[in-house]
């Protein structure tokens, strides 16, 4: 049987086509990514190049022609004339960009830590529980704030712009990690316990190969469900700091950025400028957080 | 009763300690602070003369001691931008970020609560069905936009109530209040709204799931076997057992409130201690971020000491527990 033949039976699969919800939000999802991937191919025209801008476009209503450069704008123009549809591809480029590594940097702290504590247990276990404890007790977004301001304070100014999207990633993976390593000590604990722990100790391997080729792949199954559903909230993490004006800078876009420039537009009536970007952001975290729910549902036995 | 309290608050303690030891390290290794607060053309003999003045050639565990003497007092130094004491900006801004938080936690408790129990009572409702989809789009919705959207609606549009700021003021005493004025009750609306929305979402799925969870129970089953009218079951029996959990989850949300207060508060320019924190992290305004994160801590611990509290006095079962265990 080959692997597309092997997908196709399997449970996932059914319990997948069986909700239209989740085949629909998997659509959204998969052209939002990829639309966004390609950015730099499929915009239409490229927002970041001045020297391509024309002022005389700014504030251009959706689907008209502006005014300097008589270019036809799908979803209008921003107050210096740039295409808003190119604007939304390239931030959400940069929102995803974020929202992946800041997961990815999670995962691999709360893991690690998560599989130390709950395979070594003792003194080990009560510090790194203790600490995500203390994290979990503060909200995600004060977290990455602190670690933001701190960020800010020790890298010099020159650097700044340019570090912007590694300290987001940084800040946002910070904010998250104790709840993979909650879920993952959990799990750790009823594995360490089982007979192929023993087996794979009495051949004489050491704490670190038990833990990664042994425990690891028997633990990771929810550690899958919770990045997705975190990938949404990172996402929605990031738009957050942009927006308050402490995420990418104006030169550099993401979702949040435009909808904060957006913002300052809404009462003079340039409706567009924040109306879509935002609609942009809801649809993505929407449609990825169903995915992330419709794979709890199916990975967890109790479900079905 | 006097070991659960001291438990409790022991454990308040250590998160306080560790929280000031992180707000205390901001403070000393962040950024220079004597190059923050001189300029630049202060000598090397200022630099001096400060360094010696502020105690940073003392070892830092007197450092870090002479912080928390000077945090228990109150006193978290001068913020770098505004020239000004941070004790006095933060009492400045307090009243507006309380007068949010409380009333859009009474607003969400509230309604989370009516809401909570209607949706399990008539489970099969359209009404109910309506109320739990909405709640599921609500929790998807970021803040801010929901926030955006009322003031495109109310402000924008309707022009109805003021976008931003805390409208008319009444000082009494230190404590500035908008209750008092009309529009400083139009400014409230929907900033406690905004902050009240995610919560209510939050109380009333949980209190719907804990409904109808009791109602399944063997005593309120024995309770009708009784005879007892399904209303005097409903809100004399099944609804107390209820709130011993939504109340826990709904105070320990307070640190999402605070969160959440954050991002209303710059949505709206409400004059908060939330708005304070964003500029302050934008300019890397240390004093200011080490004395709302010692703040926040601070809420923290009292809210999960009250929490504890409360969970004594409405749940029998503790009480007799901790009774037995004296035993």
């Amino acid at each position: 049987m080959s692997r597309l033949e092997r997908l196709r039976d399997s449970d996932l699969w059914h319990s997948f086509t069986a909700s239209p919800v989740t085949v629909i939000a998997a659509i959204v999802a998969i052209l939002m990514v990829l639309a966004a991937a390609l950015a730099q191919a499929i915009a239409p025209h490229d927002p970041f190049n001045p020297s391509t801008l024309n002022l005389m476009d700014g504030f251009t209503r959706p689907g008209e022609e502006g005014a300097g450069s008589g270019a036809t704008f799908v979803l209008g123009t921003d107050n210096q004339g740039r295409d808003l549809l190119s604007a939304i591809l390239y931030g959400a480029q940069v929102s995803l960009i974020v929202g992946i590594a800041s997961v990815i940097f999670s995962v691999l702290l709360g893991v690690s830590l998560g599989l130390l504590a709950g395979y070594l247990g003792g003194r080990t276990e009560a510090v790194i529980m203790r600490i995500a404890d203390v994290q979990l007790s503060f909200p995600a977004i004060l977290v990455a704030l602190l670690v933001f301001g701190v960020a800010r304070g020790v890298i010099p100014p020159a650097y700044q712009e340019n570090a912007t999207l590694i300290v987001l990633v940084i800040a946002i993976g910070l904010s998250n990690w104790a709840q993979y390593a909650r879920t993952v000590r959990g799990s750790t604990l009823v594995e360490k316990s089982k007979d192929y722990v023993a087996a794979a100790r009495v051949i004489g391997l050491g704490s670190l190969p038990v833990m990664r080729k042994h425990v690891w792949p028997n633990v990771s199954g929810p550690v899958v469900v919770i990045a997705t559903i975190n990938l949404a909230l990172a996402i929605i993490e990031e738009a957050t700091l942009s927006f308050l004006g402490v995420g990418m800078p104006p030169t550099q876009p993401s979702l949040g950025t435009l909808i904060r420039i957006g913002q300052q537009y809404l009462f003079s009536g340039e409706w567009w400028i924040l109306f879509f970007p935002a609609f942009t952001l809801i649809l993505l975290a929407l449609s990825i957080n169903l995915l992330g729910d419709w794979l709890r549902d199916a990975l967890d036995p109790k479900m079905r | 009763m006097f070991a659960y309290a001291a438990k409790s608050l022991s454990q308040g303690l250590l998160v306080l300690l560790v929280v000031s030891a992180l707000a205390f390290s901001m403070f000393r290794f962040v950024g220079d602070p004597i190059a923050n607060m001189m300029g630049q053309e202060a000598t090397q003999q200022d630099r001096r003369e400060l360094a010696e003045h502020l105690g940073l050639n003392d070892s830092v565990p007197t450092q870090y001691a002479r912080f928390i003497g000077a945090a228990l007092r109150g006193d978290f130094g001068v913020s770098y931008r505004q020239a000004r004491k941070v004790s006095d900006l933060i009492a400045e801004k307090l009243p507006a970020t309380i007068e949010l938080a409380v009333l859009s936690a009474l607003f969400a408790t509230v309604c989370g609560v009516a809401l909570g129990v209607y949706a399990a009572i008539r489970r099969d409702g359209w009404l109910a069905h309506l109320v739990m989809s909405a709640s599921l789009v609500g929790v998807s919705l970021p803040t801010f936009l929901i926030g955006i959207g009322l003031i495109y609606l109310f402000a924008v549009e309707l022009r109805w109530l003021p976008s931003f700021g805390r409208g008319d003021t009444v000082k009494i005493g230190w404590w500035s209040t908008g209750l008092l004025t009309t529009t400083g009750l139009k400014s409230l609306i929907m900033p406690v709204l905004t902050l009240g929305f995610f919560q209510l979402t939050l109380i009333m799925r949980l209190t719907r799931a804990q409904m109808l969870e009791t109602m399944r129970t063997e005593y309120v089953r024995f309770a009708r076997a009784r005879g007892i009218p399904e209303q005097t079951i409903r809100f004399r029996h099944a609804l107390k057992n209820t709130m011993v959990p939504v109340i826990t989850i709904a105070g320990l949300q307070l640190g999402s409130v605070i969160a959440f207060a954050i991002v209303t508060e710059t949505v709206f320019q409400w004059p908060g201690l939330g708005s304070l924190f964003v500029n302050a992290v934008q300019f890397v305004d240390i004093p200011v971020m080490a004395a709302y994160l010692m703040f926040v801590a601070f809420v923290f611990v009292v809210v999960n000491l009250a929490v504890d509290l409360a969970y004594f006095i409405l749940d029998p079962r503790i009480r007799t527990g901790a009774a037995a265990a004296k035993r």
